[in-house]
């Protein structure tokens, strides 16, 4: 799950990383009512769940109260990258002499923590990373001791060879990211720019944090976090039911049994010069409660145009998922064609089944896929 | 001959008086597989379907019974206490069948096992399938043919697919391994190769991989300078949007990193042909093993 800016720093400033103050608004006069009580300057910051907002215009310097009801009216209502901006984070603004970027990630090769780390801050990293990797400093961390001592300060005077006290800082910040990730169940969190006040006070002015999804169920508190606005109404339902999809704009509505035959289903559909509508991993069982909900979800899209089941019945056996879908069927008023194609455990029996009714069969993948396409026209 | 089981496995089921731990130790034993005890904490002196003694805790199993594999069907909050308590026991193999394990869970358990020697298959994942010595998990051995072919796969039921089409065409295998679709898992595509090679019986292999990281990439540099074995691959997510996670929480491409054009790339390079359908697979398979 992404959170918002804003969400971040609160987890931030809970393990006592440096964030300067800040309070997410959703009007013009909030935000004006945040200015005066920060003092000005502020930033008013859009927050969307997608990068570049600075150079979409979504986050601007304000040094008057002029500044603030003109850059919050803009910002509000303002659409990045299909994002629609419904909030925006009121914050003071600091003075900036140097910025950093540290950040951590799961790594899956060395299957831990990674911490990076770059004096080329408040760029977007994966460009630093492509063009000049050597600028970025790694550091796998042991799950065991954590982020020791002597691996943060040699982080930090790396960045800043010249200056221990801000190479104190940065490493301070690391030790309190890496206590963040781990209690929060992060797979990624950034601060970037972590900056240098003239003065040489350290603050994380910017803060990107997605959250583990598996890892919800021992962090109820985070389920307000999710922003319901921001998600596809369909992803939704989805996802409270319980069902793992994504919505793509094709027209072919795909059911599929696990996750790599639902990709694999997908990109055949791409293979024949057909549009998938979704991805949808309908898990191993054959409840009919189950096909309904994904049936619904998939058919809330006027798009869709056929219906395409591909089962693999290992465990799952062919004939329950076909009555499943039967009553499924029944039960709803659905107008687009349907073409199941069972295989595996029982699926003489399954096909059997769906003789009886107008539902199109298929016996191997190909074939159900093509005649998907077909019917979808 | 298969990889990482041979007739001296002997299996405890954590978890073995759920529903799903329950219906696959049915299924194991069914296939003859050597599961010789049950471990659910608060259920110790029962017995599983008349069969198999259920302990409370791994240690006892390994003391009465000498098992030295663990096939984990407990639910995600308490995955990876349950690895800790096989690898604590003594169980130099475990199978973590389990889906939705936190991701941190796992990066906390690695050099735990690393220090103990204990391999880990999953979590995430199907398990494995030696046709003819022993089943460890889920995957359905009405499709399984005994014969000379190695199968890894990051995914379940597309692995289903590919070892029916291998099995229809007259092709066995020797051990069919799911390694799961998450960040962290034990055994990776890099360990499952280098056991495929080193194996006599394992003649040729698929390695059926997905969007996300670069796995597939890395076996592809180590089959190019080590393996002389024909391999063939199949890489799912072609049309995956960036930034979704396509149900398992591996398969997601990020930074415009761990696309299958990526993947697809890297392996044609190290000349090992990327089938473009499922029912690619085989054909291309018996092609280059012809020659």
């Amino acid at each position: 799950m992404n959170i918002h800016e804003y969400q971040a720093k609160d987890i931030f400033t809970e393990f006592g990383l440096p964030v300067p103050g800040g309070t997410a608004v959703q009007t013009v006069a909030d935000a004006v009512a945040r200015a005066e009580e920060y003092g000005l300057p502020v930033m008013v910051k859009s927050q969307v769940l997608t990068g570049g907002r600075g150079k979409a215009g979504g986050v601007k310097f304000c040094p008057t109260i002029e500044d603030v009801k003109e850059n919050a009216a803009k910002i509000l209502g303002m659409d990045i990258k299909g994002h629609t901006v419904n909030t925006v984070l009121v914050t003071p603004a600091v003075d900036i002499a140097s910025e950093y970027y540290v950040g951590m990630l799961i790594d899956r090769n060395s299957k831990r923590v990674l911490l990076m780390a770059s004096a080329e801050g408040g760029v977007e990293i994966e460009q630093v990373a492509k063009d000049t990797p050597e600028l970025i400093f790694k550091e796998t961390i042991d799950p065991r001791f954590g982020l020791l001592d002597h691996e943060a300060m040699s982080m930090g005077m790396r960045l800043c060879p010249d200056d221990i006290k801000k190479a104190r800082q940065l490493a301070a910040a690391m030790q309190k990211l890496y206590q963040a990730f781990m209690a929060s169940d992060a797979s990624l969190a950034e601060i970037n720019p972590f900056i240098f006040t003239p003065e040489g006070v350290g603050h994380a002015i910017d803060a990107k944090v997605n959250l583990d999804d598996n890892a919800m169920f021992r962090h109820p508190g985070y389920e307000a976090l999710r922003d319901l606005e921001a998600e596809d109404p369909s992803e939704r339902a989805a996802r409270e039911a319980n069902l793992s999809f994504v919505k793509l704009s094709g027209n072919v509505g795909c059911l599929v049994n696990g996750a790599g035959l639902a990709m694999a289903t997908m990109d055949l559909v791409k293979y024949y010069g057909g549009q998938p509508a979704n991805f949808l991993d309908i898990g191993g069982s054959s409840n009919p409660e189950k096909v309904v909900n994904a049936l619904e979800i998939i058919l809330s899209d006027k798009e869709v145009k056929a219906i395409l089941f591909n089962i693999f019945g290992g465990i799952t056996r062919c004939d329950d998922v076909a009555n499943g879908i039967i009553a499924a069927t029944r039960q709803m008023d659905i107008n687009v064609p349907i073409v199941v194609r069972l295989i595996g455990t029982n699926e003489e029996e399954g096909r059997a089944l769906l003789a009886a009714t107008d539902l199109v069969p298929a016996e191997t993948m190909d074939e159900a896929v093509k005649k998907a396409i077909e019917l979808a026209g | 001959m298969a990889i990482f089981v041979d007739d001296s496995t002997k299996v405890v089921v954590q978890g073995i008086t759920g529903r799903d731990g329950g219906f696959h130790t049915g299924e194991m034993l069914a296939y003859g597989t050597k599961v010789l005890a049950g471990v659910t904490p608060g259920r110790g002196g029962q017995m599983f379907q008349d069969k198999v003694p259920v302990y409370d805790t791994v240690k006892e199993a390994v003391s009465e019974h000498g098992v030295n594999t663990s096939v984990i069907f407990v639910p995600p909050f308490g995955a990876a206490g349950a690895i800790y308590e096989a690898a604590d026991a003594g169980c130099k193999l475990i199978v973590c069948i389990t889906e939705g394990v936190p991701t941190v869970d796992m990066v906390k358990v690695m050099p735990y096992l690393e220090e103990r020697g204990v391999r880990l298959i999953g979590p995430n994942c199907p398990g494995l399938l030696a046709p003819g010595i022993a089943k460890l998990g889920i995957l359905p051995t009405s499709i399984v043919k005994e014969g000379p072919v190695g199968l890894v796969s990051r995914s379940g039921t597309l692995t289903y697919e590919v070892v029916y089409q291998l099995s229809a065409a007259g092709l066995g295998q020797t051990t069919c391994l799911g390694i799961g679709g998450d960040p962290v898992i034990g055994t990776t595509f890099m360990d499952a190769i280098i056991a495929f090679n080193e194996d006599p019986k394992t003649e040729a292999f698929v390695m059926i991989g997905e969007i996300g990281g670069d796995a597939e990439e890395q076996a592809a540099e180590y089959i190019k300078a080590h393996v002389d074995k024909p391999v063939v691959s199949f890489i799912a997510g072609q049309t995956a949007p960036p930034g979704k996670r396509m149900g398992h929480a591996g398969a997601i491409v990020s930074g415009g990193t761990g696309t299958a054009a990526e993947k697809k790339v890297a392996l044609e390079g190290a000349g090992i042909p990327v089938a473009d359908r499922p029912m690619d697979i085989v054909p291309c398979l018996q092609e280059i093993w012809k020659k």
